[in-house]
């Protein structure tokens, strides 16, 4: 059996997959962003405090429905998982990021 | 402490966890069901299935495993292989 | 609340706020972390792989344990997943990928090139990884050279030490260093003199 004949491969597990046989990659150098750098340094600080788990955060991202993997930047999907597990989590709640997000 | 040694046959369990419900694997869906043999033993890591849902998690050894590339893909070179870190509870003797 | 579908820049901010206002962490750890994240580059690794290539010994400590092997030459990897590193020689060449995501030895090198997070690359380094090297990297391996694609799933971050080139013979580790690319560290090309 090919693997892409599996039962139930997840979006993220991306190995062999045929869709992207035939994309080229796309070599050209991207320069960090401020929000790149801030998100990455965010993650990092979190992980540090023991708050945030490398597989927390892997299983945040693999979470996203595959439409908002695929349109998302790689740093834009970190963000979205560090949000949601610490919401998850009760570091932050609900209510003071929306009172923090009309600020 | 550790089941599997060096030259180790063993086959991947051909499970699909990720298809009843929330699940966080770190075993390629490709190398499911697949049989390889132990590189080398890589030390006992926390089990991240457990750690992703911030759960207790026991250590679990770790072993790199080679597979060859052409039992996966036919059009791959023979010879040619993949080493993937495996936890031992996806492993079974082969 | 529909965290996806809000603008990111607008979600970082107040997130990054809230989190600094309940001292969950706090400005100087992020502009630590910043600044020890722009300390580390491929050339750090460019200069590991040199020292291995005119040091018998630490080659040997190296292939070991590369955690402990890059903190005696003063490069701390502190709270990283630990080192992994796997030598080319004449039968076996090493390609490294994450398919389930970007693991990377970023400790060492720097912050993961864009192409190496990429899906096409991703996805093609396990399904015809030779096509890929060839046709996006014009990288060919010697006649005989087994290709071994290591995918990076777990709790390692593996750096390939590539082969010495050919005609350095008497070469320091200074020169050497400057032949050695990010991409020779990953394996998607080989260093030549």
């Amino acid at each position: 059996m090919l693997p892409e004949e599996a039962p139930a491969r997840a979006h993220h597990d991306m190995g062999g997959v045929s869709r992207f046989a035939c994309e080229p990659v796309d070599k050209s150098h991207r320069e960090m962003t401020a929000f790149d750098r801030r998100v990455d340094a965010l993650r990092q600080v979190l992980g540090a405090t023991g708050l945030f788990s490398t597989d927390e955060m892997r299983r945040g991202i693999e979470g996203l429905p595959p439409d908002v993997y695929d349109r998302s930047s790689y740093y834009q999907r970190w963000l979205f998982s560090m949000v949601t597990v610490m919401l998850e989590k009760g570091v932050i709640t609900e209510a003071e990021l929306r009172s923090e997000l009309a600020a | 402490m550790s089941r599997f040694d060096a030259g180790d046959r063993v086959r991947v369990r051909d499970a699909w966890p990720e298809a009843e419900g929330p699940a966080h694997i770190r075993t390629p869906h490709y190398l499911r069901g697949r049989e390889g043999i132990v590189l080398r033993p890589l030390g006992r890591f926390r089990n991240p299935e457990d750690l992703a849902f911030a759960r207790p998690a026991p250590h679990i050894p770790l072993y790199h495993v080679r597979f060859p590339q052409d039992a996966i893909w036919p059009e791959n070179q023979p010879g040619d292989e993949f080493l993937v870190e495996i936890f031992e509870h996806w492993l079974e003797a082969a | 609340m529909k965290l996806t579908e809000m603008p990111t820049d607008r979600l970082l901010e107040g997130f990054q706020a809230l989190l600094l206002r309940k001292g969950v962490v706090t400005g100087a750890a992020l502009e630590q972390s910043d600044a020890t994240m722009q300390a580390a580059s491929p050339a750090r690794g460019a200069a590991v792989v040199a020292r291995a290539w005119t040091d018998a010994e630490f080659r040997a400590r190296l292939l070991a344990d590369g955690t402990a092997a890059v903190e005696e030459m003063g490069i701390f990897l502190t709270g990283a997943p630990p080192l992994g590193v796997v030598e080319n020689d004449d039968a076996v060449h090493h390609l490294i990928v994450c398919t389930l995501c970007s693991c990377y030895p970023r400790a060492l090198l720097g912050y993961p090139p864009h192409w190496y997070k990429s899906a096409a690359f991703r996805a093609r380094a396990v399904r015809d990884p030779r096509g890929l090297l060839q046709q996006e990297w014009g990288t060919e391996l010697p006649a005989g050279t087994r290709l071994r694609v290591v995918d990076s799933t777990a709790d390692y971050r593996w750096m390939v030490l590539p082969r010495r080139p050919a005609a350095t013979e008497g070469w320091d580790a200074g020169r050497l260093a400057a032949l050695v690319r990010g991409t020779d560290l990953i394996g998607v090309t080989i260093p030549a003199a």
